[in-house]
């Protein structure tokens, strides 16, 4: 059960959020899209969504520096295990309250917006429950360990698990021993990275930091296959056209 | 000097009667489709009239366009690239849908399924966005001809620039129209505002497309567009725009605005313009001097030096002689009737305007002076300020002196043009006073009023090697020539069998017969036809019924 749950699902579903990923960019480009519905209504979303999405990007710093990072290198430059959380709970208590909010404020305004509502799909649904359902218990743990204990000191448990999914080398063992509520907001995660490719959630992986690089005015030639082309680098200047082939 | 080429357009104001048959074709072409139910690449406004979306024209309300910092730079006027990012999850510049209008239908089929009743049946308006019944508030053209009256046309942009004395007499003063397609600038802001890079300028012939598989959805180009000329596509969740009919100009065809025209107003040309100078000329710091300076970055394309360039930078030979024959370059550059809208914006954009000098010339009509006489038509664009003020409001950035040019010279035209309508000897001098000859007066006068089709719109065809498979002519049988083998008529199973043609060979030499001929409808056997619809049944009109085979008389 253990291997099943922290060997096989973790692996299965890394599997499918690349090949899903994959698959989409090569077939589906066309519906890799926001899908914004700013056009609708955007007194609610410009509180909503500004809230959520810097929240939920706060939060994923957080992950990344309490899972990757490990425990021994912030130990190395002097910061005490009690410093580390007192800082952890209190920027991710922070962050993880944006995040809920602003997702209430979004899912409310999804429903009771007749356009927005309108333009919600199945698809968009499923993924919002699966979504709400991660930040939910990530949050409740989280706080239940802190308000009832000392908090949990994950970076023990399931940061070397996590790390170790990577080496190749999974040891399930130490998953067995974490709380449940933790258990349930890896599981859930995890099924949400699978679901992923096939979700509106997809436009978080062409956030544009190109953009801070590029020349304001992308030129292209009409000659090759549109989509295909690599980007030009700003230090070239305006383009020429490429040179005329001759007729053979 | 980095020379390119620009496809371009310009619009002469003064035949636009707004018929709207512009707008109407290019969304049968383009933007039939849900999603973009709300979206006109072009649209046609009434002037002085809000304009669409509302009140687009107010950059401080929806800062679209560039901004000259103080260091001379340009950045985009709703924020540069950092700020943009900082701003993607919730774009605070964006025009609603409500700004547009709701689009809606009508619930045609309870005509058909109401029950039996006392009252007729109506039709109720439906929102296309939620499908309930709605109530219709305003659309693309709910303005029309100043309909509204002063308190809609008092919400014009640009005449909030003007003074309130104005505002208030303005309504008065006259009324033109103002069609409006994407501007496909030289400096897009567009293009420049996208985060994903997915807006692009054509190198080959400037036209600004969005690369449907690139687009994100961020939404910024909407903001960015200072002619409010992108527009978000509701369902697919993408940015969409006027092509410039790219796949029509590819094959020498112009857009199907310009090709549907009734006023036949739309110039199409080539223009050559030096790529380099583009920043440069669109960061000068005095907003009067963007006219002229976007004037000069064209190159002359018959000078040897810009040819020479040209053809260094791997631009056809077919292409330097069409921007040779280009009537954009006349109009704009020989001529000087045309200008651009709204140069504020340092867009640089690329479809001109020759302002309207009708609404002059009504005026002294209307009371009852010589509304073609040089003294009387100069004096009234001097004294007419605000049909002035408000023209340089648009097309100059307020500076009313290439106005009044422009205008002064329309004016000598059309008496100098009466004269020649009269049978009264040429007067020079009515040329001279507006700086040109006589020989430049009937030449301008002959692109303003009677230039053909093939004069109207020069466009290379695209110089790709794939022009032959835009046009589907691989599959044309090399035999296919008049009274050649492949030529049947109809193949051996009968007329439907074999290798249809391509319905575009069959449109495209079917346009170009009828564009080109010389009456409206010209058939061959016109003489021969008999209009069935006023013949009253007596005796045998001629052509009723074909020959007969022995030649005898019936």
């Amino acid at each position: 059960m253990n291997v099943l749950l922290w060997v096989v699902f973790p692996y299965l579903c890394i599997a499918v959020l690349v090949g899903g990923l994959i698959w989409r960019y090569r077939y589906d480009k066309f519906g890799w899209t926001t899908r914004s519905s700013q056009l609708y209504e955007s007194a609610v979303l410009r509180w909503g969504s500004p809230m959520f999405h810097f929240g939920v990007l706060m939060v994923l710093v957080g992950h990344v520096g309490g899972l990757i990072i490990p425990k021994s290198w912030t130990e190395a430059v002097g910061i005490t295990e009690h410093a580390y959380h007192l800082m952890a709970v209190f920027v991710g208590t922070v962050a993880g309250f944006c995040t809920l909010i602003g997702m209430a404020i979004l899912i409310a305004r999804r429903r009771l917006t007749g356009p927005v509502f309108a333009a919600t799909t199945r698809n968009d649904k499923a993924m919002y429950v699966v979504l709400a359902a991660v930040i939910v218990l990530g949050l409740w743990s989280t706080l239940r360990a802190n308000v009832s204990g000392d908090g949990y000191d994950y970076r023990e448990t399931i940061s070397p698990w996590f790390r170790s999914l990577f080496y190749l080398s999974p040891d399930p063992g130490i998953m067995a021993a974490v709380p449940i509520g933790f258990q349930i907001h890896i599981i859930a995660a995890f099924a949400l990275f699978a679901f992923w490719p096939f979700t509106r959630l997809v436009h978080a992986f062409s956030a544009p930091v190109g953009y801070l690089t590029r020349p304001y005015v992308p030129y292209r030639s009409r000659d090759t296959r549109p989509g295909l082309r690599p980007s030009r680098p700003g230090w070239e200047g305006p383009p020429k056209l490429p040179a005329r082939r001759d007729r053979g | 000097m980095r020379v390119m080429a620009q496809m371009s357009m310009v619009m002469n104001l003064d035949k636009c009667i707004g018929c709207h048959t512009c707008s109407v074709t290019c969304k049968q072409a383009w933007t039939n489709r849900s999603g973009v139910e709300y979206v006109w690449f072009n649209n046609v406004e009434s002037r002085p009239g809000q304009g669409y979306p509302r009140t687009y024209q107010n950059q401080d309300r929806w800062e679209g366009g560039w901004t000259r910092t103080r260091t001379g730079r340009l950045k985009p006027r709703a924020g540069g690239r950092i700020k943009k990012l900082f701003s993607i999850f919730a774009n605070p510049k964006m025009p609603a849908m409500q700004d547009y209008y709701e689009p809606w239908t009508y619930d045609y089929e309870h005509l058909l399924t109401a029950p039996a009743g006392d009252d007729t049946p109506v039709a109720r308006p439906k929102s296309l966005l939620t499908g309930k019944d709605t109530k219709v508030t305003w659309s693309a053209n709910w303005d029309d001809s100043l309909a509204g009256g002063n308190e809609i046309a008092a919400g014009d942009p640009i005449l909030q620039q003007m003074s309130e004395q104005v505002r208030q007499e303005y309504e008065k003063a006259f009324l033109f129209f103002l069609p409006r397609i994407c501007e496909h600038c030289l400096n897009p802001s567009c293009a420049a505002s996208c985060p994903s890079g997915a807006i692009y300028k054509r190198a080959e012939d400037g036209i600004v497309l969005v690369d449907q598989d690139r687009c994100r959805g961020w939404r910024m180009c909407v903001t960015g567009c200072p002619y409010k000329k992108i527009y978000f596509n509701h369902r697919t969740g993408k940015a969409e725009k006027c092509t410039f009919c790219f796949p029509r100009i590819e094959i020498g065809q112009p857009t199907i605005c310009s090709e549907t025209c009734v006023g036949r107003l739309r110039y199409l040309g080539l223009m050559l313009y030096d790529a380099d100078a583009v920043g440069k000329a669109a960061a000068v710091k005095d907003e009067h001097a963007l006219y002229e300076a976007q004037k000069s970055v064209f190159l002359d394309p018959h000078d040897p030096q810009v040819i020479a360039a040209a053809r260094a930078a791997d631009i056809p030979d077919d292409w330097i002689t069409a921007a040779q024959r280009s009537p954009i370059w006349d109009l704009i550059m020989k001529y000087e009737v045309a200008l651009p809208l709204h140069p504020e914006y340092r867009t640089m954009p690329m479809v001109w305007y020759i302002p309207p000098l009708s609404p002059v010339v009504d005026i002294l009509r209307d009371t009852g002076h010589d509304g073609e006489d040089l003294d009387n038509l100069f004096g009234a664009v001097d004294a007419l300020r605000i049909p002035v003020d408000y023209l340089a409001g648009l097309f100059t950035a307020g500076d009313p002196a290439p106005v009044t040019a422009v205008l002064q010279r329309l004016a000598a035209m059309r008496a100098y043009q009466r004269r020649i309508n009269l049978g009264e000897e040429r007067d020079e001098s009515l040329a001279a006073a507006v700086g040109m000859t006589g020989t430049e007066m009937d030449d301008m006068y002959r692109l303003l009023a009677i230039a053909k089709y093939e004069e109207r719109y020069v466009i290379p065809a695209a110089h790709a090697e794939d022009a032959h498979h835009l046009e589907q002519l691989a599959t044309e049988c090399s035999l296919d020539t008049e009274g050649g083998p492949g030529m049947g008529g109809s193949g051996p199973f009968g007329e439907s069998s074999g290798t249809p043609a391509p319905i575009s060979i069959e449109n495209f030499h079917m346009l170009r017969d009828r564009q080109t001929a010389d009456s409206v409808a010209a058939p061959d056997d016109k003489q021969k036809r008999v209009n069935l619809l006023n013949w009253d049944g007596k005796g045998r009109p001629e052509g009723l019924f074909p020959p007969k085979k022995d030649g005898g008389d019936q």
